[in-house]
């Protein structure tokens, strides 16, 4: 041991003497975990050690976790090093029931000590709210957290989740690799269990090649330095921002710079865990290529970060992140292994290209869409049908969204008949993440009309959380009917998503649809359109026994799961909008609506709960609705009322009404809500003065029928019952 | 001086040799990966360890390409290791046998990169790893979890080493029919006729009706023999029937919803198999068992990779 740890370990003996607390590191030591999983692995191990610390009484500082490939590691400070004393306290039976007249325990209170463990003489009586009862108390001393964590330790490991595990050699023990050693140490002191057959202790491993055999940790607080010694960078953060400075550095000196994917960076950040930027070239006669096939080829398949220019466009190079390890030869094989596959996607280019884009649709019928629902090719004839019908409603006085297109109902039906048939080409079928680009791409060297080939494009947009959207109208108009058409046949089939299987992506095309219908600014209604993708599917099929079996009733449930499927993506859109969670449910309240109207109308009531007006309308509201909510519909006869207070309220209202509807129409909820707001006063004049349960039928009828009217009336924005406040 | 295709093959022998494994030989049925080798499809399942070599000649008809891509063929080479159980230094004995080959890691970037393994076909997966040599995928590395529909306990490591691309690497060449099988005789000399005409055979030639009628005598055949508790034909029968199905898939014979069928029917016939084998091993009261006593015995540091974790 040197000087220099000798005596910091001498200020941490003092420390730890001084507080009571120690810090803790946990490092679990595997064969490569995927890098997808890295992340939520460690927020699951942070979550699960605050849980552990918790149940046991454990007071800590912080928590912090940090990991690579080959080990998640928990550090956590100020860990106290002895739990809390635990105080328990039982209540038995009454003090009367207890004791008899000469205060000698009573068999219950005999019954009641045993079954308590303690004895009958330390029961304590203590007068409650509900009379004197007697308690047994016992007294737990804490015990050290050494000993209490060489129990919750290995739980906390067996009880970590992955979205996969898998079991190894002899063992029954599940975990998302094979783990080969435990590192706990609590200050400087080992805590010792043993997880999946493997004995903790404090040797920890370095880098699988530049740093082979053990390392052994002194302490919480020496983990990040001894491992960056042995080439091992635990922080995630830290090695993200080297491999960024690294990637970058090389690109400018392969004249050029980085183009750098967040979420490329990411994965490689779990891919390695000494990064080593190593720049390659490749054949500038790949160039001709589609940007996206070189840029998929070598992003998603191979892991590199294309080098661009000035301009944003490609250079013939790219860097590579190895492990520790870069030099002539990994150069050299990654540039071999970059020319087979970029020599892979030029055969299948331009064997694509020796048949025009449209005379792959009929192999549409080859290729499966849903179990059940029939082929791609059928799948295109609904698109179509939808698409027109799109096209029809989008240009409908009341859904002027789109701006007027020349010939935009041909360029619809055009490129919904093409836009599938990507799917059948060898590049798609190699890069299937390049569905809608190629298709783009071999409708203009087929020579479809330039606009024809950017809705085949856009019409798999969104294709991603923060995707782009589409921009052309006739981009939008088969973004949307290819995305409603696939939720309402999976809904039709009985496919929905649960939890986190969602493996038709129905959440991310539903959300893509209210999307598109926002950034549109299509005022069309989801109950319509969800009707007319369900129509696609025609009337009940007969089925193998060839009896048409009764599905209507089928057919209503699916309907309404699909509608409250769109209200729930479309209560994300407003929670990311800023409306409230009540504000949300108000206007969610009669289904998702059209999204246009239905985030305007959240807007407006959440802006308008800031104002004085709020409070008199949510007070009228609660008066009416009390008596309203149940009330019939039916026709308010003027000539029924009896008292003045009733006429003036309906005066009132249908003053009120005549403004208000001409506001509602311009979209102008503010102003509407206002003016239901000013009907306070005749409502509470209207209560005060009139009773509404007469024993007249025909004058009961009528008030419970105007009650109604202004109820339907105060929500038309949004359900103000739902509405939290003033 | 690199290693020649055979040296390559020669030196894994030699290598897993030492590991204490059979070195097998190929099958005699095509078949479309090692994994179907009874030497392991079989031998990975049930109780009884087992440490097994060989090379696979593999046929994928769909990626046949006249002989015309560098990358791709109808037929490629694997090496296939099955431990069972997976030892604990699995990863560092494969990690030594590239050493063999003169891959030294501390001049290539070698990783572990997540990937899956499912053969519907086989009701198997595992989960695992392919493995990258300077961003080359070389070999497939899976823990199998299930087999045939059983549960693997233990777990068999299986490593799959593609071997053309490994000797390309080795050797320094772009093109697989260029790579050196021995003495100067080169991939293409060998393999670039065939490679052509299995080619013409799978995409234009081969009789759609005969293969469907071929598939459904050789299914009957199979279930026969499963019925008789007779695995060896019974299973020779499975793999014919897969590799029929490879050949209609490749000569675009087979519709989506076919094509679900097709796979059902070869899953349900390598099941019974699957399941048949295990009622004979279990009959013969697993011998391997005991075998494996007796090898801990006398080869102890053997032993100790054997134990598993």
């Amino acid at each position: 041991m040197t000087r220099s740890t000798a005596s910091v370990r001498g200020l941490v003996d003092r420390y730890i003497e001084a507080t009571g607390r120690a810090d803790l590191l946990l490092e679990i030591g595997t064969e490569e975990i995927p890098a997808r999983f890295i992340d939520g692995a460690l927020e699951g191990l942070a979550a699960a050690a605050r849980g552990t610390f918790a149940e046991h009484g454990l007071e800590f500082g912080a928590v912090r976790t940090m990991g690579t490939p080959r080990r998640l590691a928990l550090c956590v400070t100020d860990l106290r090093l002895r739990q809390e004393d635990r105080v328990t306290e039982v209540r038995g039976p009454s003090r009367q029931a207890a004791f008899d007249a000469e205060g000698r325990p009573t068999r219950a209170a005999l019954g009641f000590a045993r079954a308590q463990g303690v004895d009958v003489a330390d029961l304590e009586v203590r007068s409650t709210p509900a009379g004197d009862y007697v308690f047994a108390v016992r007294r737990e001393a804490g015990r050290p957290a050494a000993q209490v964590l060489a129990e919750g330790l290995p739980e906390l490991v067996a009880r970590l989740e992955f979205p996969r595990t898998m079991r190894w050699g002899r063992g029954d023990f599940a975990f998302v690799r094979p783990i080969h050693w435990v590192v706990a140490l609590l200050g400087k002191d080992e805590v010792r269990f043993s997880v999946a057959g493997v004995a903790s202790g404090r040797c920890s491993r370095g880098h699988r090649f530049l740093h082979p055999g053990p390392v052994e940790i002194d302490g919480p607080s020496a983990y990040v330095a001894t491992m960056e010694a042995a080439r091992v960078l635990v922080d995630p953060a830290a090695r993200r921002e080297r491999i960024r400075s690294q990637v970058e550095a090389a690109a400018r000196a392969a004249g050029g710079r980085a183009a750098v994917d967040e979420t490329l960076l990411t994965e490689v950040t779990h891919l390695v865990e000494w990064p080593e930027a190593v720049t390659g070239r490749f054949d500038e006669a790949f160039l001709d290529l589609p940007e996206a096939v070189l840029v998929t080829v070598m992003r998603h398949h191979q892991r590199y970060f294309p080098v661009v220019d000035e301009a944003g466009r490609l250079l013939p190079a790219f860097v590579t992140v190895a492990n520790g390890i870069a030099g002539q030869a990994v150069r050299l094989g990654n540039e071999g292994v970059l020319r087979a596959r970029l020599a892979d996607a030029r055969f299948f280019h331009d064997e694509d290209l020796k048949a025009p884009l449209a005379e792959r649709v009929e192999r549409l019928g080859e290729v499966g869409f849903v179990e059940g629902l029939g082929s791609m090719r059928d799948k295109v004839e609904r698109v179509r049908t939808l698409a027109r019908h799109l096209v029809e409603a989008a240009g409908h006085p009341d859904a002027a969204g789109l701006p007027a297109a020349s010939g935009l109902p041909a360029v619809v039906d055009r490129a919904a008949l093409l836009c599938k048939a990507d799917l059948v080409t060898q590049m798609v079928r190699e890069l299937p993440e390049l569905e809608g680009v190629m298709g783009r791409e071999y409708a203009l060297k087929s020579g479809e009309d330039p606009a024809v080939a950017q809705a085949i494009f856009e019409h798999t947009l969104p294709r991603f959380a923060g995707d782009a959207l589409p921009d052309s109208p006739a981009g939008t108009i088969l973004a949307l009917a290819d995305k409603l058409d696939t939720v309402a046949a999976c809904f039709a089939a009985g496919i929905r998503p649960t939890g986190s299987q969602d493996p038709y992506g129905l959440r991310r095309q539903a959300l893509g649809v209210v999307q598109v219908l926002l950034k549109a600014g299509l005022p069309l209604d989801l109950a319509d359109l969800v009707d007319r993708a369900l129509a696609g599917f025609g009337p009940a099929a007969p089925n193998a026994e060839g009896t048409a079996p009764d599905r209507e009733p089928d057919r209503a449930s699916v309907r309404r799961d699909l509608l409250e499927f769109f209200s729930a993506r479309l209560r994300t859109v407003l929670d990311e909008a800023g409306i409230s969670y009540d504000v949300a449910d108000a206007v969610l309240d009669r289904g998702p609506g059209a999204p246009v109207v239905t985030l305007a109308r959240a807007r407006a009531l959440q802006e308008f709960k800031d104002r004085p007006a709020f409070a008199d309308l949510k007070a009228a509201y609660i008066r009416v609705s009390g008596l309203g909510e149940k009330a019939p519909h039916a026709r308010v006869a003027a000539e029924r009322f009896t008292e003045p207070a009733e006429r003036a309220l309906w005066d009132a209202f249908q003053q009120a009404w005549a403004g208000g509807a001409r506001a509602l129409e311009r979209g102008d909820y503010g102003a509407y809500l206002e003016t239901m707001a000013a009907l306070r006063p005749e409502v509470d004049r209207f209560f005060d003065g009139v009773l509404v349960m007469t024993d007249d039928p025909a004058v009961r009828e009528n008030r419970l029928a105007l009650l109604r009217r202004v109820l339907e009336a105060m929500n038309a924005v949004g359900h103000v019952g739902k509405l939290v406040g003033p | 001086m690199a290693l020649s295709f055979q040296a390559v093959v020669q030196a894994l022998d030699a290598f897993w040799a030492e590991q204490g494994c059979v070195i097998a030989q190929p099958y005699d049925v095509e078949v479309g990966a090692g994994t179907m080798n009874p030497a392991t499809y079989l031998r990975a399942l049930g109780p009884e360890p087992w440490r097994v070599a060989y090379v696979e000649p593999s046929r994928r008809p769909a990626d046949g390409r006249y002989g015309e891509n560098p990358n791709r063929l109808y037929q490629h080479n694997q090496y296939q290791v099955i431990l069972k159980p997976s030892p604990p230094d699995v990863q560092e004995l494969y990690l030594e046998s590239l050493r063999r080959l003169g891959v030294n890691p501390l001049e290539h970037d070698i990783r572990f990169v997540e990937d899956n393994w499912e053969a519907p076909t086989l009701g198997a997966w595992g989960l695992g790893w392919e493995v990258w040599l300077d961003g080359l995928e070389i070999t497939q590395f899976t823990y199998f979890q299930q087999v045939g529909g059983f549960d693997c306990r233990p777990v068999s490591a299986e490593l799959t080493y593609g071997l053309e691309r490994l000797a390309a690497y080795i050797q320094g060449k772009d093109n697989v029919f260029d790579i050196e099988w021995g003495h100067g005789i080169t991939f293409g000399e060998l393999f670039k006729g065939f490679e052509y005409e299995q080619s013409v055979y799978a995409f234009e030639l081969a009789d759609v009706a005969s293969l469907r009628q071929w598939f459904e005598g050789f299914e009957r055949e199979a279930v026969r023999c499963l019925d008789r508790g007779l695995v060896a034909p019974g299973y020779d029968y499975v793999l014919k029937c897969s590799h029929l199905f490879n050949l209609l898939d490749a000569r675009g014979a087979v519709s989506v919803a076919e094509r679900t069928r097709y796979l059902g029917r070869v899953r349900v016939i390598a099941r019974r198999a699957a399941e048949a084998w295990l009622k004979q091993r279990e009959d013969l009261g697993f011998p391997l068992l005991r075998r494996g006593d007796e090898a801990r015995e006398a080869v102890p540091a053997a032993a100790e990779r054997g134990e598993g974790a």
